[in-house]
């Protein structure tokens, strides 16, 4: 008998959970677009070259073209609609509209989720093909412009506003770690440092 | 895309007898090349077996100083690592040249190690391809082959194996652990990718079914200096066009243990024995680098666009053994 290729789903998004009907073959980001209706997350390459439909899943930034619907069932999905407080903008959306980090827009939402997660990676200690040493025991890089553009490299725009969108995030983790202190950073470097991948995940 | 049926994994077991019962069936880890070739038609799977939620995903260390890594573990976690970063920094420093942040963060050790070659012909189901329709024939012999093997090709078929991990793992001797419905089994790297020969569409010498569980690493004091070094045509986020992962131990002068491996040049990642012979009791000089890297790369059979990979490979080797040897004697 041939497998069944429709799945009753719930999929948990921006804090409510869902339940859907999918074809196996519907990638998280058409169930995003097409059955929630939450058109914030864009289809730009559908091939996971561009960056545009990226989300956070578990807190971690993923691009949701090539993740299907069926498989990321249990995963609590953020996208750029749940990034802010209700009203209150994440700083990194505040940066992005103070400094113009962006032309057209069309890639926004997918840097934004993409720089919202770069800095919490950097905040816990991972390095990056930036990084200079990555020995466990080096001094951790500073997000300066090169970690930055490394870091966010998979995040493509096509007006080129990259010049702005290095300036936003870098204004943002630095409002970030203002506002959260060294607590926030030792917190990120225990959790790398406890071990095992399991235990190195950065929470949301 | 073809249409397919699902089925998350209860465990290793259940997942070697799914895909038993399903000969169309595939893995799914990341799926961040599988789903992507399902959309290109290249894969048509009956069935997904997902294993992401199996309990392999821990790096271990073990009493011996070998690292065991679980098939599941994430690119990113394997980079992050503190141990990995430690003892085979050139294995974290590859993973960290390959892909992007998002993908790195989903993408899983197994599906790295079993990941397709992004050859424009193989990917475009209009064209023919040895590797995906065997016999149908190779239009990148003749065609667009700027980034294609110098080494370990044949006239069937001239694709790279386009990992960044697996050149730090041929560099350092790791085996792959499977299971099947017969039991656990393993294969060294260097046995994993068969010689393309006239079957290029055998990718692995797994057999059939076989679920990847976990890369070993046995201890290697040399690796704790390594570098992974990538040459590619922008800056971030795009694949080699030649790559390096080496090691080197010199006492006096002379080279005592050395290890180096290429990427983006062959069918598998390829590890640079030959290179390495000719090091072992040398004088670490960039004269006897180059010389290594030449006695290397003399078997390479360049094509009509892609012989700048033999100089830029022999470069590597210099600059990446000098600078280890420089940092060595600080």
């Amino acid at each position: 008998m041939p497998p069944t290729t429709r799945s009753d789903i719930s999929l948990r998004v921006n804090g409510e959970t869902h339940a859907l009907t999918v074809d196996n073959r519907t990638t998280l980001l058409d169930a995003l677009r097409e059955n929630l209706g939450l058109t914030g997350t864009k289809k730009g390459c559908d091939q996971g070259q561009c960056g545009a439909c990226t989300v956070l899943a578990d807190g971690r930034r993923a691009v949701s073209c090539l993740q299907l619907a069926v498989a990321a069932e249990g995963a609590d999905i953020t996208t750029v609609e749940g990034i802010s407080d209700g009203e209150d903008l994440h700083p990194v959306q505040e940066a992005f509209l103070e400094l113009d980090g962006y032309q057209c827009g069309y890639c926004t939402s997918g840097q934004i989720c993409s720089a919202v997660a770069v800095i919490r990676e950097h905040a816990a200690g991972w390095p990056s093909a930036a990084t200079g040493d990555v020995r466990p025991d080096a001094e951790p890089p500073p997000l300066d412009a090169a970690e930055i553009r490394e870091r966010m490299s998979g995040n493509l725009c096509r007006c080129g506003a990259y010049p702005a969108i290095v300036r936003a995030v870098g204004r943002a983790a630095e409002q970030t770690n203002a506002g959260q202190g060294a607590e926030r950073t030792n917190a990120g470097r225990a959790a790398v440092g406890l071990g095992t991948a399991e235990e190195s995940k950065v929470t949301a | 895309m073809k249409e397919f049926g699902y089925n998350r994994a209860s465990g290793v077991r259940d997942a070697v007898a799914l895909l038993a019962h399903e000969p169309e069936a595939r893995f799914l880890g990341g799926g961040t090349n599988l789903v992507d070739l399902m959309k290109a038609g290249v894969e048509t799977p009956d069935l997904l077996v997902d294993v992401r939620g199996l309990p392999l995903g821990r790096v271990e260390l073990r009493s011996d100083g070998a690292l065991t890594i679980g098939a599941t573990v994430t690119n990113s976690d394997l980079a992050a690592h503190p141990e990995v970063r430690r003892r085979f920094p050139a294995l974290a420093e590859a993973v960290l040249a390959g892909a992007s942040g998002q993908l790195r963060n989903v993408a899983t050790v197994g599906g790295n190690l079993l990941q397709r070659t992004r050859c424009g012909y193989f990917t475009d189901t209009s064209f023919p391809c040895n590797k995906r329709v065997p016999g149908s024939g190779c239009p990148a012999i003749t065609g667009e082959h700027h980034n294609h093997a110098i080494l370990g090709a044949s006239d069937h078929c001239v694709a790279t194996n386009p990992s960044d991990m697996g050149v730090a793992l041929a560099a350092f001797d790791a085996v792959i652990s499977f299971e099947t419905v017969d039991g656990p089994g393993e294969l060294a790297l260097s046995e994993f990718y068969p010689p393309v020969g006239d079957t290029p569409h055998v990718e692995t010498s797994l057999p059939a079914g076989a679920l990847i569980t976990a890369v070993t690493l046995p201890a290697a004091p040399v690796a704790a200096r390594s570098r992974y070094r990538k040459v590619r045509e922008r800056a971030s986020y795009a694949f080699a066009t030649g790559s390096i992962a080496a090691a080197v131990d010199v006492e006096g002068g002379v080279v005592r243990d050395v290890r180096i491996a290429f990427g983006a040049v062959a069918s598998r990642p390829w590890r640079a024995h030959e290179a390495e012979r000719a090091l072992i009791g040398a004088p670490a000089t960039a004269q006897a680098f180059g010389a290594a890297a030449d006695a290397e790369l003399a078997a390479a059979k360049p094509l009509a666009h892609n012989g700048y990979k033999v100089p830029l490979l022999r470069n590597l080797v210099v600059s990446v053994l000098t600078e280890l040897t420089e940092e060595a004697a600080r």
